[in-house]
């Protein structure tokens, strides 16, 4: 065919000024590297981020109060409890209501705080849960010690007992000594296990006691902070939500319903808008590089002017002209892009183990497909640079190109 | 000889528009070659004898006037039409060989055949016109910057005779080479025009001229004789 001997002569001109032609490469290498890499290491954050999350959503969170953020926290509230409101909370009547909703699933009352702890010396805040005791089972695994033995006992998160250096049997001093309730003091059953990130309740940094001692202590019974409700079939979300949504919302909106899909949705949204934005920034070296293979192909066309000009003498079309160089860009681009990608793998992988600190997600589609991706945009930036020098030589006067030197 | 022109001229005018004023390079030709004809264009420089050539090649088509090659008038020809009758119909030799140079010979013969049938041959026809010519062997699987100016000009008839033309147009073939070699290429030229090949060349020289049959010659844009 035309096509191939057409071909041919432009991997001969390549060949015919290798050096040329590979310095003009290795800036589409740059280029696609950039993109290639990014993308990959955002399709992993993300993959891992959506695996950490999708673990929660059996998990529905209703709080009290009609808006997501409740009511009006105050100035310098403390922003450790689900609700920082003391006004705002779920009754008895309304976790009825919620049970009955979202029956036969597990619905969990959480009591909540934040406050002051002391162990020894040292002194701070700690997000304190109360839960009854079967709930504690259902929610929390001990790694170390044991669950609840009697009211005065508690679990610690395994943040917070590292950071007290807590062991079984170490005692936590709760409240402040000058305010109402005064103090009390719990020992340490077990500790949790590490949790990480997760949509009911954080126990990494947290206490946990019984229901029976936080309601002692704060006298708040029957006032609880959140209501979780723990689906036996993750395809059911909708459907729950909407019942508990039914059961108290019908009036006036009583409390708010909310599950992890939407923390999910925003998370990964606000890192894919990062992402695109590096590789926006990435795709700033693809210009840089289209700039040097216009380059060259501008030189190949000025270089070759009699050579057009034979070329259109003897009866070469004008597109077969303009092809011609069409295939030098896409070569030069096939060249670039391929070690671009090749080696986009091996930096990826680097910059994914390093960044998101797991390379489980690396050979995915998800986010190996940023490979063949990046590939095609390289060869797709490089012919596009290569139209107008081909156009120009297509377009040449044959007489003029013929008298050339 | 026939009677049949293969190229019709009538009143060929060719006008470049200059900044500087509007040149005009041919004042009006009216010429007739017939099939089979040996034509020598003579001439001074910037009498217009390449204007008028690159008109007969179809690189160029008259501002006025009607050209006929082979029965078809250029001037109603766009670009693709145009290129595909110098592809098929003329075959081009030029003073300065003009090979591509990324081409070994034997592929530099093949290209216009490659160009008008789409594949490549199968037929063994360059080999032979080389072998016509001669050029065999490895020698064949040289560029053209591997060999002399003479072997160059031969790999150039092979070339534009690859396509079975019915005129050879000649621009100076023999401007670049030595007396000897000058007579070898004319007597190459001078056996394809007794096969009945039509042969028009463009020369400064007046004893390759006396090759042929009839010479015209241009002085400011006309025929003056």
């Amino acid at each position: 065919m035309t096509k191939s001997v057409i071909f041919d002569i432009s991997v001969r001109n390549v060949r015919r000024h290798f050096l040329r032609s590979i310095l003009a490469a290795i800036g589409i290498v740059i280029g696609v590297i950039a993109i290639t890499s990014l993308g990959i290491m955002g399709a992993n954050l993300t993959l891992s981020v959506t695996e950490t999350l999708s673990a929660n959503s059996d998990t529905i969170k209703v709080s009290p109060g009609g808006g997501p953020s409740g009511g009006d926290g105050g100035p310098g509230g403390m922003g450790g409890g689900s609700s920082s409101d003391e006004d705002e909370y779920i009754d008895e009547d309304q976790l009825k209501d919620i049970e009955q909703a979202a029956s036969p699933n597990t619905v969990i009352p959480v009591y909540s705080e934040s406050d002051t702890i002391s162990v020894g010396d040292l002194e701070g805040r700690a997000t304190i849960y109360g839960l009854d005791d079967t709930d504690i089972t259902t929610l929390i695994t001990v790694t170390n010690g044991t669950y609840l033995k009697s009211t005065s006992t508690a679990l610690v998160g395994p943040t917070l007992a590292e950071r007290y250096d807590l062991k079984i049997g170490s005692r936590i001093e709760i409240g402040d000594e000058d305010s109402d309730e005064g103090t009390s003091t719990v020992r340490v059953a077990g500790i949790i296990e590490e949790r990480g990130m997760t949509y009911d309740i954080s126990t990494d940094n947290a206490i946990v006691v019984s229901e029976r001692w936080f309601t002692s202590f704060y006298g708040n019974e029957g006032e609880y902070n959140e209501v979780i409700v723990k689906l036996n079939d993750i395809n059911d979300v909708d459907e729950v939500e909407e019942a508990i949504d039914d059961q108290l919302n019908r009036k006036e909106d009583e409390v708010t319903i909310s599950d992890a899909s939407r923390m999910l949705d925003s998370i990964t949204s606000s890192l894919s808008t990062i992402i695109s934005m590096m590789m926006g920034i990435g795709a700033i070296s693809l210009v840089v590089a289209s700039v040097s293979i216009f380059n060259v192909m501008m030189m190949s066309v000025t270089e070759r002017i009699r050579e057009i000009g034979i070329l259109r003498s003897i009866g070469t079309r004008r597109s077969v002209v303009r092809r011609m160089f069409l295939y030098e860009a896409f070569i030069l681009g096939v060249i670039g892009a391929v070690i671009g990608g090749i080696m986009s793998m091996i930096i990826g992988y680097t910059v994914v183990l390093v960044m998101v600190g797991t390379t489980d997600y690396f050979f995915t589609l998800d986010s190996l497909i940023y490979v063949p991706y990046g590939i095609a945009v390289g060869i797709a930036v490089c012919v596009l640079s290569g139209v107008y020098p081909a156009w120009k030589a297509a377009d040449l006067d044959p007489i003029q190109a013929l008298t050339a030197e | 000889m026939s009677s049949v022109p293969v190229i019709s001229l009538k009143n060929v005018v060719k006008v470049y528009p200059l900044p500087a004023g509007d040149v005009v390079a041919l004042k009006g030709i009216s010429l007739d070659i017939m099939e089979g004809e040996f034509v020598a264009i003579m001439g001074p420089s910037g009498s217009g004898k390449s204007t008028l050539l690159n008109q007969i090649g179809s690189l160029d088509v008259p501002t006025s006037g009607d050209l006929f090659i082979a029965g078809k008038n250029i001037r109603e020809m766009n670009d693709d039409e145009l290129t595909d009758m110098r592809r098929d119909t003329i075959g081009y030799i030029f003073q300065k060989f003009n090979l591509i140079p990324l081409l070994t010979l034997y592929e530099n013969v093949e290209y216009p055949l490659i160009l008008k049938y789409g594949k490549r041959d199968t037929t063994g026809r360059p080999i032979e016109l080389l072998k016509m010519v001669g050029l065999e062997g490895s020698m064949i699987e040289h560029k053209p910057t591997e060999i002399s100016g003479g072997q160059q000009q031969r790999v150039a008839i092979a070339r534009a005779l690859v396509n079975d033309p019915k005129i050879l147009l000649c621009d100076e073939p023999t401007g670049n080479l030595d007396t000897k070699t000058s007579k070898q290429i004319m007597d190459i030229l001078t056996d394809l025009n007794r096969q009945g090949r039509t042969v028009i060349m463009v020369t400064h020289n007046p004893e390759t001229a006396t090759y042929a049959h009839r010479t015209i010659v241009i002085r400011d844009g006309r025929i003056a004789s």
